[in-house]
């Protein structure tokens, strides 16, 4: 407070002009001012986005955001919740296509990690080649698949017919549509899980593996009680990134199977459904609370994970 | 796409009401710019090609934008639901969306404008098409490009199975495509769309033609009428036991077209618009030995539909709407029809189709098809609703549910109930 106090006196008497007011002000107050810019646009194109999404949910908007719509209250919400013909399916897809990836990616990306960590001859091939999947565009790899899953003139039948398995339908089929989506998932996002791994192991340090060697542990109790107890933080990591983005997969269900996820809505997810409401059919209010449901549910399983994360 | 989904998704409401605060009258009034919005089609190519001279003639300048359908869709949802002055001249599909867009006010009236000019001749346009370009009896939008669904067939594969010519009649096209497919394996005997929404516009014409439509006229469901649901039986049937096998049900015009083209199907209905696709050598398999003939007929006649479905409007909330208006009377001017015409696209004006330099080039038997499709064309090949998307999500499960060889007539007797309560809630 003192130097501030004399700081203006001391200019003077050296020459200097006296800082005018609002400099003075932002240099007091800087830390606001210099955030201000980053929180401005945090709050212009997230806060307001979400409370604007919350208000909607409270409507019955539908057609025209601009058309008079009415507050219902918690309407929309009783009528989501209690919609088992198309909310709640979804949200199971969602939650089983999550589950049902991430144990797999998990499982693929620790294997695919724990071998490239050792090196060995062609390792840069073998990387590049497991890391392909990840640098393609989504829609573009739902189209790839799209083709080569066609039940009729697709390389998937074609293969099987090889080995003498009869054609399956694939993404056509009513009931193998959602698995065969997973497939792709885990296709394209195994690599993305690895390389995290990955880089958490080559960041541990051999003795405590040495160590239990000399002990006399086995490779897989080495594994299992000391790489992956140490390894927990980064798994943890990259669960929570995988899962999130599991949870709100879109491109390649679009992709695949189109608008509402199909005829039987065989893989529309909780985004999918939420995009058909906006996009297709026009329901604000109703999409507004699928939203704000579904945003409660990705907050819930990220606050899940990060505290398992931290105990 | 993925991390950035659901905050985009959160945002497309927000920021489009946000923008309607700073939006309104963006443009100037009058201005020499004009802006136009258009879906990639082969029309917008033929007016694309001629906007030069369009510029020349009235000193406009226009900025063009093209963009996929579904993209142009959800373009016109953030940007008409922002009450955005920025569009002038909006290619739209008038039976999708022009009743949601005429109820929301999007649409300006262009009755006196389209009447206004002799030479134009607004006579000259095809009834039904004008019908579903009318909203509570205004003109809304021009037609440009019409379609009206006929039987695609393989000439070889008819003739090899012993039939004169292609069926009259939905039964006899159930039995030649039956003997078609036994014939040869590996062939499918029919195919057709088979997507719960995308087949809707296509099974409409086998509605119609056993008699029945989607509504009745008080505005409820209609579906419980018995001729409705032999149709489903019909279409869903003629699939299931002739299709190709293992057939997906999310099947659009493009992945149908391309069994077509493959030589895999013996017959086909689809728009007539999309003939080109069968016919173009680079494209089809079978472009030599396809035909084409008009909607066979069901119990109460051929009754395909004739609908627009692409038409031109003009925002209203554009400052710019005399210009719109000259832009929409050249592209659909006498000379402009029958070019784009010429380039493959079926126009909604009656001189052009009259002309022979109309159809030159056309193969002979679509122009009789969609010459005697247009005297009995029905105008719509949808329900006519304001939400129309999930309309045809209720009036299409039973086709799927025929196609995988469900319970029809508790799909109809269940999609009749829904269709119903859906109407009850829109009036």
């Amino acid at each position: 407070m003192n130097e501030q106090v004399t700081r203006p006196a001391d200019r003077t008497t050296l020459g200097i002009k006296p800082t005018p007011g609002w400099a003075r002000w932002v240099n007091e107050h800087r830390k606001w001012v210099l955030a201000a810019p980053a929180m401005i646009f945090v709050a212009a194109l997230i806060v307001f986005p979400l409370v604007w999404t919350m208000y909607l949910s409270l409507t019955d908007a539908e057609g025209s955001v601009r058309a008079d719509k009415e507050f219902i209250g918690l309407g929309n919400y009783l009528k989501v919740l209690s919609d088992t013909e198309r909310f709640w399916p979804a949200v199971g897809r969602t939650a089983l296509f999550t589950v049902v990836v991430l144990t797999f990616e998990m499982i693929f990306g620790m294997v695919i990690a724990l071998l490239l960590r050792r090196s060995f001859k062609g390792e840069r091939l073998v990387r590049l080649a497991i890391l392909m999947p990840l640098v393609a565009t989504p829609v573009a790899v739902g189209m790839m698949w799209r083709l080569i899953f066609d039940p009729n003139i697709g390389l998937a039948n074609a293969a099987l017919a090889l080995v003498k398995i009869p054609p399956q339908p694939w993404l056509a089929g009513q009931y193998t549509a959602l698995p065969t989506t997973m497939l792709i998932d885990i296709w394209q996002w195994t690599p993305m899980v690895a390389l995290i791994l990955l880089a958490g192991l080559t960041s541990l340090s051999d003795e405590p593996d040495e160590a239990a060697q000399i002990d006399g542990a086995s490779t897989w109790q080495r594994f299992w009680h000391v790489t992956l107890p140490l390894l927990m933080p980064t798994v943890i990591v990259a669960l929570l990134l995988r899962g999130i983005d599991a949870l709100k997969t879109f491109d390649i269900l679009y992709a695949t199977k189109g608008k509402g996820g199909g005829s039987y809505h065989e893989v529309e997810t909780l985004n999918v459904y939420a995009y058909g409401l906006s996009f297709d059919y026009n329901e604000y209010g109703v999409s507004s609370t699928v939203l704000i449901l579904f945003f409660l549910i990705i907050i819930g399983c990220m606050w899940a994970l990060a505290g398992r994360g931290k105990k | 796409m993925k991390r950035s989904t659901f905050l985009g998704l959160a945002l497309v409401p927000a920021a489009a009401t946000a923008l309607s605060a700073c939006s309104d009258g963006g443009a100037s009034s009058g201005s020499t710019t004009l802006r136009v919005i258009l879906a990639n089609h082969v029309w917008t190519e033929a007016i694309k090609a001629a906007i030069p001279d369009f510029e020349k003639s009235s000193g406009l300048k226009v900025e063009l934008t093209t963009l996929g359908e579904d993209q142009l869709s959800d373009q016109y949802n953030v940007k008409l639901n922002a009450g955005t002055g920025d569009l002038d001249v909006m290619m739209y599909r008038p039976l999708q969306e022009g009743k949601l867009f005429a109820k929301n006010g999007w649409m300006a009236d262009l009755t006196s404008k389209s009447k206004a000019d002799k030479a134009y001749d607004w006579a000259d346009f095809q009834e039904s098409p004008i019908k579903a370009t009318t909203y509570k009896d205004k003109v809304v939008g021009v037609p440009i490009i019409t379609e009206r669904e006929v039987l695609y067939y393989r000439k070889d594969l008819v003739q090899k199975a012993g039939f004169a010519g292609p069926p009259k009649t939905l039964d006899e096209l159930k039995a030649q495509a039956a003997k078609i497919a036994t014939d040869n394996p590996g062939v499918a005997g029919f195919v057709a769309r088979t997507g719960k929404s995308p087949a809707v516009t296509q099974f409409s014409s086998f509605l119609y033609s056993y008699g029945a439509d989607w509504t009745t006229a008080d505005g409820k469901s209609a579906l419980d009428n018995p001729k409705a649901l032999d149709a489903y039986k019909m279409y869903g049937g003629l699939i299931k036991d002739y299709g190709p096998k293992n057939v997906s049900t999310d099947m659009s015009w493009p992945q149908a077209m391309a069994i077509f083209q493959q030589g895999q199907a013996a017959f086909y209905t689809e728009a007539d618009s999309l003939y080109k696709n069968a016919t173009d050598p680079t494209k089809s398999k079978v472009a030599d030995t396809v035909g084409f003939a008009q909607f066979p007929a069901g119990p109460a006649g051929s009754k395909p539909y004739n609908i627009p479905s692409w038409a031109l409007g003009v925002n209203k909330a554009s400052t710019n709407q005399d210009n719109a208006w000259k832009f929409i009377a050249w592209a659909t001017s006498k000379e402009m029809s029958l070019k784009t015409q010429q380039a493959g696209v079926p126009s909604a004006r009656n001189s052009v189709w009259a002309n022979p330099e109309g159809v030159k080039g056309y193969p002979k038997d679509i122009v009789d098809a969609t010459l005697a499709s247009v005297k009995v064309g029905v105008d719509h090949d949808r329900p006519v609703v304001v939400k129309v998307s999930q309309a045809r999500e209720l009036v299409g499960a039973p086709i799927v549910d025929a196609i995988t060889g469900k319970d029809v007539a508790a799909s109809v007797a269940d999609a009749h109930k829904k269709f119903d309560a859906f109407l009850a809630d829109e009036k």
